[in-house]
C-alpha cells in the first residue's frame, strides 16, 4: 500500500502538510542565509513541492529513493526529520552527516535515501546497483531515482536507464523537469522535445506527468511502482514543473522574465492549487488546510530552534572517516 | 605446478566467492568469457549468473552499480577491461567511491574492490596500456595496491576484498604470465607494506607491478658490475609505505623509483619528496626517476623505448653511484 493516497482526506492532509514543510522549510533556509548563518549555496524547490510530495507517498514503507542537488523536498517527502536537515545544512553533529555532506549531500541509508548528490545524474547508476541489491537479496523494493531535466543529457543518464531495463530492475527514474538546467531552457537542451521520449529507446513507455499537480504525480508513480514491484521492470515519468527561485543563490534570473515567473507562481502553484481542489470537492474544510499550514509552521520553527543550538564539529574529526577502521 | 599471476588472482578470486556470499563479480565479458585476460574464467560456470555476470559497455554505470550494490550489504568486484576503459567511469570512483564513507562519517562503507589490468608490454597502444595509478593516489578515499608477483597476486587480491575501503586494484598486465611455483593459497605480507625483493647496500630501487620484475634484472645485471642493488616493492600506492622507503634509503645512501606512468607527477615525485622530507642527511645522490615519457603512450614499434627496462635503470644506478 502507498504511504498515503492523497485522494483520501487523511492522505489529502499529510500530502498538503508535507508541502507545506518542503515550503517552509526551504524559506527557512533563505532567512539563516540572508541572516548570515548559512554559509555556502543550497538549491531550493520551492514551486516543485508536488513532485517530491507526491512520488514519495506513492512509494511503500522499506522502498528507496535517490536525490538530485536540489534535494530537500525529496528527503523530507521520504520521511526526513527536519530538525537534523537543518543541523545539516548549518553543519552542525547532528546532522544527518554529521555536518560533512550538506545541503547537496542529505543521506540516510538506513532509512533507504540514498542521499543527495552534487554530481547532475551522479545518482543513477547508484539507484540501479541498490535496486539490483533488493532483487538479490529477495525483497520487493523498489528505488525511485529523481533527476532532472538537465540530467537527461548525461552519459550516465542513459547508462543507468539502460541497465535498468536490460536487467528489468525495480526502478522508477522520476524526471523532474524545472524547465531550466542552471540557465539553460531544457527545450534547447534536449533533442527530440522531451525526456519521457527518450523511454522509447530503452523499450519504456516513457509517461508526461502534471508535476504541479500532486494528485496526477502520485498516481503516476504509484502505477510505475506497482509494475516494477510486480517484476515488470523500469519506468521513465517526467513531471513538468517550475521552480521560481534561481537555480542557487548566485542566480540573478537573467534568463527568464518575472511574468513568466509570476504566471507559474499565481496560476499553477501546486499548494494553492491543491488546496483549491480539496475545498472545491469537499475533501478537507478551510480549518484542516489552515491546520496543515499551522502544524508545517511550527514543525519548521522548532527544527530551527534545536538545529541552531546544536554542536559545531572539531578540526580533529576532519580524518576520521576517510578510510575505515576495523 | 606452476601458477601465472592470473590464475592466482582467478584462484582468489574463487577463494572469495566461496568464502563470502556477498562478493559479486561483473563487468564486460567477465561471465561466459572470462575476461580477456581469463581472469575470471570459470567463475560463472561455479558461482552462477547471479553472482559472476556480464554488463554492457558502460564503465560509469558498472562501477555506479557496485556502490548501490556496496551500500546494502555487498562486496563487488566489478572489472575495468583495460586501464583506459576507468576514465569513464572516473566521476564515479572519484567523486562517489571515494568520498560517500567520508561524507557518511564511515556510517556507510563500500567495500568495493576495482579489478584493472594496468601498464604496457603488450603491444596494445594507448587506451589498452595505461598507467592511471597517480590519478587514483591523489584521491583520499581510495586504497591504491598493485601485485608484483603472483603470490602476492592471490594474497593482495583476497586481502582487498576484505578490506571495508574502496579498493583500486591495479594488475600488471604484462606480468600476468609470469609464473610461480608456490601453491595457493599462499598469505603474503599485509598488502600496507612495502617488501625488500632483494637486499643490497648501494643503491636502493623502489618499484611496483610491472617493473618490480624490471628491478630484479636490473639488479642482477648490477651483480656482474659490482653495484649492490636493493629492490623494494612499494606494493601499496596509497597509502605508501613511507617507513620502509626511509628504512632503505638509510641503509643505501641512493634511491632510483621506477614506473611505467609518465614522470610528472607520478608516483615517484611523491617517493622522493617523501624521502627528502625525512631522509634529507642520508643522502649521497640525488633521487632519480626511470619512467615513461610525459607523452601518451607510444605505438608497439615503439614500446621496448619508452618502457623503463634494465639499461635505464642501469644508467641511473651509475649516475647516483658517481656523486
Amino acid at each position: 500500500m502507498p504511504r498515503h493516497d492523497p485522494t483520501e482526506p487523511s492522505g489529502a492532509l499529510e500530502a498538503l502538510t508535507t508541502m507545506w514543510t518542503i515550503r517552509r522549510f526551504e524559506e527557512a533556509l533563505e532567512d539563516l542565509y540572508s541572516r548570515g548563518m548559512l554559509h555556502g549555496t543550497n538549491h531550493l524547490s520551492i514551486g516543485q513541492e508536488a513532485v517530491a510530495v507526491g512520488a514519495c507517498g506513492a512509494l511503500e514503507d522499506g522502498d528507496f529513493i535517490t536525490s538530485t542537488h536540489r534535494g530537500h523536498g525529496h528527503s523530507i517527502a521520504h520521511g526526513a526529520d527536519p530538525e537534523p536537515m537543518f543541523a545539516e545544512l548549518l553543519g552542525r553533529e547532528t546532522g544527518y552527516c554529521g555536518g560533512r555532506g550538506g545541503s547537496m549531500h542529505i543521506a540516510d541509508v538506513g532509512s533507504g535515501n540514498l542521499g543527495a548528490n552534487g554530481i547532475v545524474a551522479g545518482s543513477m547508476t547508484l539507484a540501479v546497483g541498490a535496486a539490483l541489491s533488493q532483487r538479490l537479496l529477495g525483497s520487493s523494493a523498489v528505488v525511485l531515482c529523481f533527476f532532472g531535466d538537465g540530467a537527461a543529457n548525461e552519459g550516465s543518464f542513459h547508462e543507468a536507464l539502460n541497465l535498468a531495463a536490460v536487467w528489468e530492475l525495480p526502478v522508477v527514474f522520476l524526471c523532474e523537469n524545472n524547465q531550466y538546467g542552471m540557465s539553460m531552457a531544457s527545450d534547447l537542451s534536449t533533442a527530440g522535445g522531451s525526456v519521457a521520449g527518450r523511454g522509447a529507446a530503452y523499450g519504456l513507455e516513457g509517461v508526461r506527468l502534471d508535476g504541479n499537480d500532486v494528485i496526477a504525480v502520485a498516481e503516476g508513480v504509484a502505477t510505475a511502482a506497482a509494475a516494477a514491484r510486480e517484476g515488470r521492470g523500469p519506468a521513465l515519468l517526467e513531471a513538468i514543473t517550475y521552480r521560481y527561485r534561481g537555480h542557487s543563490k548566485s542566480d540573478r534570473n537573467l534568463y527568464r522574465t518575472q511574468d513568466e515567473i509570476e504566471e507559474w507562481r499565481t496560476e499553477r502553484d501546486p499548494i494553492a492549487r491543491f488546496e483549491a481542489r480539496l475545498l472545491e470537492e469537499g475533501r478537507l474544510d478551510r480549518e484542516a488546510i489552515d491546520g496543515a499550514r499551522q502544524t508545517a509552521r511550527e514543525r519548521i520553527r522548532d527544527a530551527v530552534k534545536a538545529a541552531v543550538q546544536a554542536p559545531e564539529p572539531t578540526v580533529d574529526v576532519l580524518e576520521e572517516a576517510v578510510y575505515a577502521r576495523r | 605446478m606452476a601458477v601465472t599471476m592470473a590464475q592466482a588472482i582467478n584462484q582468489a578470486l574463487a577463494d572469495a566467492m566461496a568464502k563470502d556470499e556477498r562478493v559479486l563479480i561483473f563487468g564486460e565479458d567477465v561471465g561466459k568469457l572470462g575476461g580477456v585476460f581469463r581472469v575470471t574464467d570459470g567463475l560463472q560456470a561455479t558461482y552462477g549468473e547471479d553472482r559472476v555476470f556480464d554488463t554492457p559497455l558502460a564503465e560509469s554505470g558498472i562501477i555506479g552499480t557496485a556502490i548501490g550494490l556496496a551500500m546494502y550489504g555487498y562486496r563487488p568486484v566489478p572489472e575495468m577491461q583495460f586501464d583506459g576503459f576507468t576514465y569513464p567511469a572516473f566521476e564515479q570512483i572519484v567523486s562517489h567511491l571515494a568520498k560517500m564513507p567520508n561524507r557518511s562519517r564511515g556510517t556507510v562503507k563500500l567495500p568495493v574492490t576495482i579489478r584493472i589490468p594496468f601498464g604496457g608490454g603488450i603491444g596494445a597502444v594507448e587506451h589498452h596500456s595505461e598507467s592511471p595509478e597517480a590519478y587514483w593516489a591523489h584521491t583520499a578515499g581510495l586504497k591504491v595496491m598493485t601485485p608484483g608477483t603472483p603470490e602476492d597476486g592471490y594474497s593482495m587480491m583476497r586481502e582487498a576484498i576484505e578490506m571495508d575501503d574502496p579498493v583500486v586494484f591495479l594488475e600488471p598486465k604484462r606480468r600476468y604470465w609470469m609464473k610461480t611455483d608456490a601453491a595457493m593459497p599462499v598469505t603474503t605480507e599485509p598488502a600496507r607494506d612495502a617488501v625488500v625483493r632483494r637486499a643490497g647496500t648501494d643503491v636502493s630501487v623502489f618499484c611496483y607491478g610491472p617493473m618490480v620484475r624490471t628491478a630484479l634484472d636490473a639488479a642482477e645485471a648490477a651483480a656482474d658490475e659490482g653495484w649492490s642493488i636493493e629492490v623494494v616493492d612499494l606494493r601499496s600506492l596509497s597509502p605508501l609505505d613511507t617507513d620502509a622507503i626511509v628504512a632503505s634509503v638509510e641503509r643505501t645512501g641512493r634511491a632510483i623509483v621506477v614506473h611505467e606512468a609518465a614522470r610528472n607527477l607520478g608516483i615517484g615525485a611523491e617517493v622522493a619528496a617523501r624521502i627528502q622530507e625525512r631522509a634529507f642527511y642520508h643522502l649521497e645522490a640525488p633521487v632519480l626517476r626511470a619512467t615513461g615519457f610525459d607523452t601518451p603512450y607510444p605505438p608497439a614499434k615503439l614500446e621496448e623505448f619508452w618502457l623503463p627496462d634494465v639499461d635505464r635503470i642501469l644508467d641511473l644506478v651509475e649516475r647516483a653511484l658517481a656523486y
